[in-house]
Parts: structure tokens; sequence; C-alpha cells
């Protein structure tokens, strides 16, 4: 019931960010049209990208501090949607850059390192899916998951140090600010991905315990056999 | 500290009657070396531009594979199990591994920079030491992190692939930072290469930390 609410919920909050961010934020002097993506990609960036790796983070901790499997399925879907989100935020960097940088990829630190973000996920499933074994893929993603997500702080810290070409953060203290409207429609665009991340993430915590019942019965079937 | 220095003797013993982990870095990173010398050379690009980098993927690929040979060596013949069963605890175990696998790609190192310094037609002077520098920081990074990770690669089917994909992506800052401490000595351009010099720092500092915390489940049966 509560799923099919914030279902629900993502829905209209989606249909309503569309609407903001195409008809009501004014377009940006400089960049035009481009601009808007803006709504979309830092959400994405925020809630996918740095979302996805505190949860991981929080799945591994919690999962070798208490053994607990519900844990290790818990970051096992916090990566795959970091896989997705992650993505999807990166193919929105890329048509943004398109235009304004006349490049489909430069070399930004940013970027970069939301790619070597992209490749850790990618590398924990890689790595699950080597380990046949239920305790032990569940111990070693545990470690490997707790040391790639000690990366991302050390990834935002590199911002500040390396010289970048990246849009300097408007949203984060001591950014430069934004025109009333467009802070509205980036609120409400924030606050549907946020819904639609998190319908997408119990729907697939759901999946995941279903597939290991299977897993069981397929387990007690072939032992009766 | 006395069980971290048995497995470091242990682990020199063992490579003084076997060559095999510091003969195969040396030779992979001088290969490295030349394979970009020609990829380069015939395009004509600018030393001081794609040296750094050339340096430092020869450094990370072949302590990718020094890293293998560390690691197949305990797991042949179950020598892991005994390291576990003698009387040290596992983040003793994990800094004994990391100081003998630097020192291992220390070794290669000390053949390899030589090489590189030659190849590219640089003077042997004050830079060079300023390198070495930075390359046992970087290392000490690599090794760090390395070292766990091989541990874990170490328990899937296929051993020898997974190391490089779960290793790269966690030393991109390392090989970053390096390549662009390197790249400053070597065009004299130093005012802002501390930042660098902390980064890895900073990363050894952090990895060492968390992989000595969290050793003994990598390991545990």
């Amino acid at each position: 019931m509560t799923t099919k609410v914030l279902g629900l919920l993502a829905f209209v909050a989606m249909l309503v960010a569309l609407y903001m961010i195409f008809l009501f934020a004014p377009t940006e002097a400089t960049q035009g049209n481009a601009q808007r993506i803006f709504y979309i990609h830092v959400p994405l960036a925020i809630v996918g990208a740095y979302g996805s790796a505190i949860l991981l983070f929080t799945g591994c901790l919690a999962f070798l501090t208490t053994r607990d499997f519900r844990w290790d399925r818990f970051a096992a879907c916090s990566a795959e949607m970091g896989v997705v989100f992650t993505t999807a935020q990166l193919l929105t960097a890329i048509m943004w850059a398109k235009p304004i940088w006349g490049a489909w990829y430069t070399f930004d630190s940013r970027g970069t390192l939301q790619l070597v973000l992209l490749l850790i996920f990618i590398a924990y499933f890689m790595l699950r899916s080597y380990l046949p074994d239920r305790e032990k893929r569940a111990k070693l993603c545990g470690v490997f998951g707790l040391l790639g997500m000690v990366d991302v702080p050390i990834n935002y810290l590199s911002i500040y140090l390396f010289r970048t070409q990246h849009p300097q953060p408007v949203v984060s203290p001591g950014g430069g600010g934004l025109d009333p409207d467009m802070e509205k429609t980036f609120l409400v665009s924030f606050i549907a991905i946020t819904l639609f991340y998190a319908y997408v993430f119990v729907k697939r915590l759901r999946l995941a315990k279903i597939e290991e019942e299977v897993e069981y019965l397929n387990q007690v079937v072939l032992a009766n056999e | 500290m006395k069980p971290i220095t048995a497995i470091v003797f242990k682990d020199i013993v063992i490579e003084m009657r076997s060559k095999e982990s510091i003969s195969s870095m040396l030779m992979f990173g001088i290969l490295v070396l030349v394979i970009f010398l020609f990829a380069f050379e015939s395009r004509g690009l600018e030393k001081g531009m794609v040296g750094p980098g050339e340096l430092w993927v020869a450094y990370s690929f072949a302590a990718i594979l020094g890293l293998n040979r560390s690691l197949a060596m305990e797991i042949d013949n179950d020598c892991l199990q005994g390291l576990l069963l003698a009387p040290l605890g596992r983040g003793e175990l994990y800094i004994g591994k990391v100081a003998s696998n630097f020192a291992f790609m220390m070794i290669a190192e000390l053949v390899v920079l030589p090489v590189f310094f030659i190849l590219n037609n640089l003077n042997f002077d004050r830079r060079f030491f300023a390198i070495a520098g930075v390359s046992v920081l970087g290392t000490l990074g690599i090794a760090a992190v390395g070292t766990i990770l091989s541990t874990i690669s170490g328990n899937t089917r296929m051993k020898e692939v997974m190391l490089p994909i779960l290793q790269i992506p966690l030393t991109v800052p390392v090989v970053i930072a390096a390549v662009e401490a390197t790249s400053q000595i070597m065009n004299n351009d130093t005012p802002e290469i501390s930042a660098w010099l902390t980064i890895l720092a900073g990363f050894s500092i952090v990895y060492l930390t968390v992989s000595y915390l969290v050793f003994e489940f990598a390991v545990e049966e």
C-alpha cells in the first residue's frame, strides 16, 4: 500500500516537475534552453550517485557489523541503483556538454570522478557475480563496497583541489545562488527524483528478497530430488 | 612489530629463491615504457606532457602483476591457511603483506625509474630524487589498497582478471595526484605540489587504516 502511494506521489511530482522545467522556469541568459537539463542532472547526481554511495556504504558497514543478510541485499540493491542513476546522470551531462562546451567529454575532474564512481559500482557487481558462495559473497562484497565508498569523500574533496571546467556549484554553501523561480523548479524536480528513487529502491528490495526465496526453494527442490 | 617483520622476512626469502615477483614487475614496467616510447615517439609528442602518465601507467600495471603473484603464492599450497593459524592479528598480517608488496614494488621501480629517465632523455639531477619521492608516496597508496583487493580477488573464480577491475577505479585518485605531482616536477613548476602530495599521503593513510580494520573479513573462512 505504502509503495503504491509512493509510486503515485512520484508520478505526480514528476509531471509537476516536467511542467515547471519546460514551461515555468525562465530561460537562462547565456546557456539558453540547454540549461534546463540542470534540473534533472543535479538531483540525479545528488540523489542517484551520492545517495547510492551513502546507501551502499551503510549497507556494507551494517552487514559487516551485524552479519545480517538483509543488509547485504540492501547493499546490492543500492549498488544497482547507483549504476542506473549514475549512468543517467552522465548521459545528461554529455547531452549538456556538447552544445555548451562543444565537446561530449573533456577532462573535468568532477565528471571524471563520477565516471570512476560508476566504475566502482560496476566492479562491485562483477565481484558479486564471480562469487558463488552466498556467505563469502556477502562478506567480500561488504569489504569492497566499504573500500570503494571511502573513495567518494576523496572524490568530493578533490573538486576543490583539481582545476575544473565544471560549472561551480550554485546550490551548495558558498555557491552563487539561483533565480527564485529556478530555485522553485529545482526544488520540485529534486523532490520528484527523490520520490522516484525511493519508489524504485523499495521495489528492488522486495524483488531481491523474492529472488533469494526462489533460490532457496530451488535448492530445497534439488536436495529432495 | 615482530610478526610483521617475520612476514616481510618470509616473503623476501621466498622472493630471493623464486625471483618471480620482482623480475616480472620489472620486465613488464620496462616493456610498458618501451611501448609508449614507440607509440608517442612516432607522433613527436612532447616528453614533458606524456612522460608522467607513461611512468604511472607502467608503475600501476606492474604493481597489479606483482600483487597477483604475491597472492597466488599464498593461495597455492594453502599457505594463507598457515598464516591465518599463526599467532598474529589479522591487521598485522595485512600490514606485513603491505610492507613486503611495497618493498618489492620499490625494488622494481628502482630500475624502472632510471630507465624512464634514460628513454626520455632527462638529466639525473634534483628532479630525479623528487620524482623518486613521489613514487614512494604513490606506491604506498597502491600497495595499501592493492593488498586487500588482491585478497578479495583471490577468492573469486577469475583471480587475475578480477584484480585490475577492482583496483584501477580505486587507485584513480592516486594516479591523478601522482601524475600531476610528477609533471610539475618535470616541468620545474612546483608551487601547487603540496596539495597533490597531501592527497597522496591522505589516500595512503585512509586506506591503510580502513583496510587494517576490515582485513579480517577479507580472509575469514
